[in-house]
């Protein structure tokens, strides 16, 4: 049995769950897996919809993540026709949109009933700071418990109406979100044989460069 | 005793039905083959250590078969497998709960140094930061056979270990710590990241 294309999905949820706005968001690599960007307001009522539905019955929520998307500036260059010295040309403009940056939490939800999936669904932040919330989806499906839990911990992520949001792999009284791409680790370098990579910057931090000798015949252990 | 005892005179005797040894030998020779490891695993180098203990590789052959889950009844702490920072403070305190004498295998690239997990945010760079090690055995995960290896070279060391003497086992002296301190969870790290008395990264001394 084939599953309902998104667009199909989204007009029946629409319907469905009356003031949701639903965005199709594609994927246009080689996965080829959209995805529904569900509002905030109503990603309760959406899930469950997309839960108790008898054609869809979406009832395994098989994994949640967590993206970080940073700030970014889109470079875009049209070709533009416009007269210049009395002739008309065709001119390169560019064009900066600035995007501001949001964390997303990712669900894939597979039907059990039906054997059909992954639909996956996604919620935006408004920000990357204190406005980093999303509705818990763990009051929907009980799997996504220890996995919003995760999100919370490595991105910063809060769930409200979350049961018990804690840290779950690092230790309470951290305080960095490891996962997000602007995460400064603690300076906790040592002497690397072979460094590489961002090693080897971390090396050249620490060692000031000597052209000549490459300082391996004088490492000693401490003693 | 048997030090001083010429060796073909020792076998001589031995062959007439005279057995000669010293308190030491004997003492030594019962703790190395009892030895009774804790019994818990951290990541995979924890399967074959799980493979050692079961029949094909047999660590009972050496007297180490007895795996106790209560670290108040353990000789032996066989650290095998990845050390979270997470956890590292609960195997401080497991040895710390370890009696005298107690030794520490580190099993694995993981236990020895942060393993394929060196460079990240989670992982301690090695156990030996805060417990000392008596044996390190490499490898990603080692086999069954390194882990026999390792055990019995933590034999040969139990073995020759002196109990009287200047230059006696340090469980015997008064002055040696057999507890480390438990590090604490800061807001980035643990703290502090090593013990000094125990572990100092190598250095390159620039002239
Ligand atoms: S050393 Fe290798 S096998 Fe052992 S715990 Fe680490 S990653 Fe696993």
């Amino acid at each position: 049995m084939t599953m309902e294309s998104l667009e199909q999905i989204k007009t029946r949820v629409e319907a469905a769950v009356p003031g949701a706005k639903i965005d199709i968001i594609p994927n246009p690599g080689p996965a080829q897996q959209s995805s529904l960007l569900i509002d905030n307001e109503h990603a309760a009522a959406v899930a469950k919809f997309l839960r108790d539905d008898s054609a869809l019955r979406l009832d395994f929520c098989s994994n949640a993540t967590g993206v970080d998307w940073l700030d970014r500036t889109v470079k875009k260059t049209v070709k533009v026709k416009k007269i210049v010295d009395g002739e008309e040309k065709e001119i390169d403009e560019t064009t900066e949109e600035f995007f501001p940056g949001y964390l997303e939490a990712v669900y894939h939800l597979y039907s059990m009933t039906h054997k059909h999936g992954p639909v996956i669904i996604r919620m935006r932040t408004a920000d990357r700071a204190e406005n980093a919330r999303l509705p818990s989806l763990t009051p929907v499906y009980r799997s996504a418990e220890f996995q919003e839990r995760e999100i919370f911990d490595l991105y910063g992520v809060r769930f409200d109406g979350h049961p018990d949001l804690r840290r779950i792999l690092m230790w309470d009284e951290f305080v960095d979100y490891p996962m997000r791409k602007d995460y400064r680790e603690p300076d906790d370098y040592e002497y690397e044989p072979t460094p590489h990579d961002d090693v080897l910057e971390k090396a050249k931090m620490h060692y000031s460069a000597r052209p000549q000798l490459d300082g391996a015949e004088n490492i000693t252990a401490q003693s | 005793m048997s030090d001083q005892i010429d060796g073909g005179l020792r076998s001589e005797l031995q062959r007439q039905g005279i057995w000669v040894t010293s308190m030491e030998e004997l003492y030594n020779w019962g703790r190395k083959n009892s030895i009774w490891p804790l019994q818990f695993g951290l990541a995979c180098c924890a399967i074959e250590m799980i493979a050692t203990a079961a029949s094909r590789y047999d660590i009972a052959r050496f007297g180490g078969e007895v795996f106790r889950p209560s670290p108040r009844q353990a000789d032996l702490m066989i650290v095998a497998g990845t050390v979270t920072k997470k956890m590292a403070p609960q195997i401080v305190r497991l040895y710390n709960q370890m009696p005298d004498p107690k030794y520490v295998i580190s099993m694995g690239a993981c236990a020895i140094s942060g393993g394929p997990f060196k460079q990240g945010y989670n992982v301690l760079k090695g156990i030996d930061r805060y417990i000392p090690v008596d044996v390190y055995i490499p490898g990603c995960p080692p086999r069954p056979e390194a882990l026999l290896h390792a055990f019995m070279e933590l034999q040969r060391k139990i073995d020759s270990q002196k109990l009287t003497g200047n230059a006696k086992a340090e469980h015997l002296d008064p002055m040696q710590p057999s507890e480390f301190p438990v590090p604490a969870f800061g807001a980035h790290d643990l703290e502090p990241a090593a013990n000094p008395r125990l572990f100092q990264p190598p250095k390159i001394e620039r002239s």
